[in-house]
């Protein structure tokens, strides 16, 4: 478990002000927020990288504030790698094994493991410029994963990677959180990255943490303006996905089902753009798959939108012109329908 | 032949004395600001732009038998006015910014981040220091050594006001000149010519060869 209390530190005009943290043993936690909000600077902080000017940092129990950096048992990986670019993919991986002064056979035997494991045991004898993004990101992920550390500390890890790559990463990023014992801390600005990784997270602003908790609630229950408009996304839905045919994925969440395009299977979460949902009083004929019945539970007047939450089963918010919103003659209680797209619905 | 001689090996040994206080200095440099940074950084850089002769004069003051360094240093035996370490000093008052300035360029071309990745890994700051930092930027340390040592080889100004003998080759030159005039002076100028062209040569073959880790 790391404890974080009441950490300050100034950087240049910037400061991290009196921040209070706690991360569970073994947790995804992902740390959320725009770029300088201090974020790297809070990670690079548990890592020891630099001195706090106040607060202390517990890891196990253990108080960390003062702890040189390679006594921490901590790993950290940065959105550039950060490879040692005068040694190879094998040498990079077998650094903290051979700080350790760890017998060479089993150095041997371990990092061909771990590259087996990332995917990067035909890289071997490579050095890292000649390597892809993707490439590098893995072996810098072996290189930290290797000394077993407590706690993982990645700094954008994926911002800097293709869509593709990415997603496989996040893919596999899930299966070695749960191989390891190991509490990953992953700070990032990309909300998606956030929804499909994190156990809980923590948002952060002004070097500030303004909302800890796990997605649906953050998304949900935005605690403030902020917090809504960074996570920009109104409907946000739990669910399981499994193949409906070959282009069609059916997302069941408990109490409807939804259709996508996107090819998902398991545990994820669907967002569906408020602009994206068509209303009606009476059930029509459309092209779109995905039609739900339900009652208008709140409406809110933003002046020239309205914003709606209809009960589906599921609360799925709306937008609609004051126009139309008066044209309809709709208010609490009333009974409407909601069409949306199979393409317009996203899987996280 | 003989002065030839005494010119390479001063300046080798300015050369390596300069790296063994220019190399952590420049260290300290490239990573850390602090009070009095710049003048630190002035004073490397000044024996670039004065006259060698006043350098000269400078280090006689401080280094004569008298003098603030010359008087402790002479009760362990170490005189500088006509005698090799003099030499040498003067050498290295001249040259030594080259390593420094060299060695901190190369430190500040690795990212402190990778030092702090490394020692995350376990190694310690130092041991970071020689298995990290040092080989990234070991060309800039060994080019900076070679024109330390090539600026060393050749200097003539401090050396005549502080050493004039034991006769260093550019001194040699200059009395053969004065004493028998041109037709004297140029086989030794020829010979030292020689000498640093070689050695040039050499450094060009080295860094042409040297693996560089930034670039395909």
């Amino acid at each position: 478990m790391i404890k974080i209390e009441n950490l300050s530190r100034d950087w240049k005009e910037f400061q991290l002000d009196h921040i209070n943290l706690e991360i569970k043993n073994n947790e995804y936690f992902v740390i959320l927020g725009p770029s300088g909000s201090g974020k790297t600077l809070l990670l690079e902080l548990i890592a020891g990288i630099w001195e706090v000017d106040s607060g202390d940092i517990y890891v196990d129990g253990k108080n960390m504030t003062w702890t040189p950096l390679e006594k921490r048992g901590v790993g950290f990986v940065y959105q550039n790698y950060m490879l040692f670019p005068h040694k190879t993919v094998f040498e990079n991986i077998a650094f903290g094994l051979n700080m350790r002064k760890v017998d060479k056979e089993e150095v041997k035997t371990r990092v061909n493991e771990m590259m087996k494991l990332l995917h990067i045991d035909h890289l071997a004898h490579r050095l890292p410029r000649t390597l892809s993004g993707g490439e590098q990101q893995r072996t810098a992920l072996a290189r930290a994963l290797i000394i077993n550390p407590k706690v993982l500390l990645m700094d954008e890890p994926l911002s800097a990677l293709d869509r593709k790559t990415r997603d496989d990463l996040i893919r596999e990023m899930k299966e070695l959180h749960q191989k390891f014992d190991i509490t990953f801390v992953h700070v990032t600005h990309n909300f998606d990255e956030a929804l499909a990784l994190a156990d809980r997270i923590a948002i952060m602003k002004d070097g500030r943490i303004s909302q800890v908790g796990d997605s649906t609630e953050i998304f949900r229950h935005p605690k403030d303006k902020f917090v809504a408009d960074f996570v920009g996304v109104e409907n946000i839905i739990k669910g399981v996905a499994r193949k409906d045919g070959a282009k069609i994925t059916l997302i069941d969440t408990g109490s409807i089902s939804i259709y996508t395009t996107e090819q998902k299977e398991g545990p994820v979460h669907v967002t569906v753009r408020p602009e994206d949902i068509i209303l009606s009083n009476k059930k029509v004929e459309t092209s779109a798959r995905n039609v739900f019945e339900g009652k208008i539970t709140e409406i809110i007047d933003n002046g020239a939108l309205i914003k709606l939450t209809v009960d589906v089963g599921e609360p799925l918010i709306v937008f609609l012109t004051r126009q139309s919103f008066l044209d309809m003659e709709l208010n609490i209680g009333r009974d409407v329908w909601t069409y949306f797209k199979a393409t317009a619905v996203h899987t996280f | 032949m003989s002065a030839l001689f005494l010119s390479i090996y001063a300046a080798l040994a300015a050369t390596i004395i300069a790296l063994l206080f220019g190399v952590p200095l420049a260290y300290l440099l490239a990573r850390n600001d602090f009070w009095g940074k710049g003048f630190v950084e002035s004073v490397i850089d000044v024996p670039l732009v004065i006259p060698h002769t006043v350098s000269g004069i400078i280090l006689l003051l401080v280094f004569n038998p008298g003098g603030i360094f010359g008087q402790p240093l002479s009760q362990i035996g170490l005189t500088f006015s006509d005698a090799i370490p003099g030499i040498i000093v003067a050498m290295l008052f001249a040259s030594s910014s080259f390593v420094v300035n060299s060695s901190r360029e190369g430190f500040e071309s690795v990212d402190p981040r990778m030092e702090k990745v490394a020692r995350t890994l376990g190694s310690g700051s130092l041991k970071t220091f020689f298995i990290i930092t040092l080989p990234l930027s070991l060309r800039n340390v060994v080019v900076g050594s070679i024109m330390c040592w090539a600026r060393a080889i050749s200097e003539f100004g401090a050396i005549v006001i502080l050493a004039y003998y034991p006769t260093t080759a550019p001194v040699l030159i200059y009395r053969r000149f004065v004493d028998f005039g041109l037709q004297e002076s140029i086989p030794v100028a020829v010979l030292l010519i020689s000498v640093c062209l070689v050695l040039f040569l050499i450094v060009r073959l080295l860094i042409s060869g040297w693996k560089t880790y930034d670039k395909d």
